[in-house]
């Protein structure tokens, strides 16, 4: 599966995904695909089935402030090096997103990771709870609007 | 992080006797290797049932790094996997340097591999002594091979103390190349302590593998098929034990790794005796390559921005970049967006310990409790980087 095939595959299947190579990715196979929310586990699914991304690499979030919140994911094809960001943007106030564990078992831990730091709520998620962060923690501190010096009670 | 039975991960087991227990596994556990939690349900000695409890250590190193400029932030990096500190200093320094398109001169390229190499044996060396250890008694006095591990990785920690000054966390690379060059005489230390440690790796394979109870502990424990292994996205030794033949270094060559020749160790079995395999291998084949850096190493500036020390020196412009490193445990990848501004506006670590520890509860359950600690062992999590 060569970068520019995985390209063609993914313009047949979803017009409406747009498709930049990474610039900075060293060996040049990546690609960065945005897709829709709605789209985000059928995506995942054709990744690994019709692109042979098996690799669950991470996932993660970024706040846009006003623009939202952008889910990541990275998958890999290890047998030909292709290698795959996938990005959704979730728009201004929404915090749900499709959960990519039905399709990969390593989302597991990372959304749980990406609840607790963004409080993303991953609709299909078998177990979304804190993951690094105690169960009473308040607020999600990689959000922007969350401040660096915020107080918190002790450590339990 | 409470535990609820409800979360649990479970796999039912024809088991005739006996009401189930619910077990604390740490967070102070001598196998551990750091704070780490697993809440085992078990009936009897066998354990059907793992719920992982992380994040004792927990610094917030992303948000973090939103406050501090690409030249304050490599030498915070490496407190993320403190075993390996050189490691992750390196996937930091190359996602700036993707972003900045900043090159790195050919001599701090090599400087930089021969540094990942021997961090790469020191943290291998960690990992063998403190596994045997927790295989302890099967082993004919438990802390034989961890103290000569460990005297091994003290003269590793010395050459890294000529070269930095630090014996454990080592802020060596910055953007743009590496903080210092070697000190006169370092290349002939260095190879001299290669030499020792490749001789004696063969005696530590005569120790462990001529060991039936070694056999009995590490031989079909703890099995991770391939399928399991990507699909939950663990990496290194992990991966390459499980029959994947992935290897950044090979896959996606960086920092000049394509000038070196090296095998890549795969095995197929899967089980901990596999992994331990693998790294054995890539003792020797680091050395290899410290060899031929040290044989090889171009002269020229070791940095395209020598004496760092403002960001003005760098500019970083608006733009993101994943960039990936083979560290001693598998993949280290740091995703780095920056908005032009002196500090990054978000970085993510994909620490290899974190996705390598999620494949547990889905191979534990099944084995006895004293296999928890081997399977532990064998998956070499340092908790630094799991909890970042």
């Amino acid at each position: 599966m060569t970068h520019e095939q995985a390209k063609t595959l993914i313009g047949e299947r979803f017009g409406s995904a747009e498709v930049a190579p990474v610039s900075a990715e060293a060996t040049g196979k990546g690609l960065v695909v945005t897709v829709p929310a709605a789209d985000w586990q059928s995506f995942a699914r054709f990744a690994k089935d019709t692109l042979g991304c098996r690799f669950f690499s991470f996932s993660t979030a970024v706040d846009w402030k006003e623009q939202g919140l952008e889910v990541v994911a990275k998958v890999d094809n290890l047998d030909s090096g292709l290698a795959l960001m996938m990005k959704t943007k979730l728009g201004p106030g929404v915090s749900e997103c499709p959960s990519l564990v039905p399709v990969y078992r390593g989302a597991d831990w990372m959304e749980r990771e990406c609840y607790d730091m963004f409080g993303i709520r991953f609709d299909g998620h078998p177990d979304l709870r804190r993951i690094l962060l105690a169960d009473d923690w308040v607020g999600h501190p990689l959000l922007k609007s969350y401040a660096v010096d915020t107080p918190h009670p002790p450590y339990r | 992080m409470t535990l609820d039975a409800g979360h649990t991960t479970r796999v039912e087991f024809d088991y005739s006797g006996g009401e189930r227990l619910t077990m604390n596994m740490g967070p102070q556990h001598p196998s551990a290797h750091g704070v780490f939690r697993a809440i085992l349900t078990l009936e009897g000695e066998t354990v059907v049932g793992v719920d992982a409890v992380i994040g004792y250590l927990h610094r917030c190193h992303e948000k973090l790094s939103e406050t501090l400029t690409y030249a304050q932030y490599p030498s915070i990096a490496s407190k993320t996997d403190y075993v390996a500190a050189m490691t992750s200093e390196f996937a930091y320094v190359m996602a700036a340097e993707a972003i900045g398109k900043i090159e790195v001169p050919k001599r701090a390229q090599y400087l930089r591999v021969i540094a990942a190499e021997l961090q790469r044996i020191a943290s291998h060396l960690l990992w063998l002594g403190t596994w045997c250890m927790d295989m302890g008694g099967a082993l004919g006095g438990g802390a034989t091979i961890f103290l000569y591990a460990i005297r091994e990785r003290e003269t590793i920690l010395d050459l890294f103390e000529s070269l930095v000054g630090a014996r454990l966390l080592y802020g060596f690379y910055q953007v743009g190349g590496t903080r210092y060059d070697i000190p006169a005489g370092w290349a002939d230390a260095c190879r001299k302590t290669i030499d020792v440690i490749d001789q004696r790796i063969g005696e530590y394979e005569g120790l462990l593998e001529d060991n039936p109870f070694f056999q009995a502990r590490a031989k079909d424990v703890g099995v991770i098929t391939r399928e399991l292994a990507e699909d939950v996205g663990i990496a290194g030794p992990l991966l390459r034990g499980s029959g994947v033949n992935f290897d950044l270094r090979r896959s996606a060559p960086y920092s000049s790794y394509e000038d070196f020749s090296f095998t890549v160790p795969v095995e197929t079995g899967g089980d901990c005796f596999a992994r331990y395999r693998v790294r054995m291998v890539e003792f020797r084949e680091s050395i290899k390559i410290i060899r031929q850096g040290l044989d090889k190493l171009p002269d020229g500036p070791i940095s395209s921005r020598p004496g760092l020390k403002s960001v003005a020196q760098i500019r970083i412009p608006k733009g993101e970049a994943y960039a990936r490193v083979e560290g001693p445990r598998g993949e280290v990848g740091c995703y780095l967006i920056a908005d032009g501004s002196a500090k990054p506006y978000r970085m993510k670590w994909r620490g290899a310990s974190f996705s390598n520890l999620a494949v547990l509860p889905h191979i534990i359950p099944g084995h006895k409790v004293a296999d928890v600690v081997a399977i532990m062992g064998s998956v070499d999590p340092v908790f630094g980087e799991v909890d970042r």
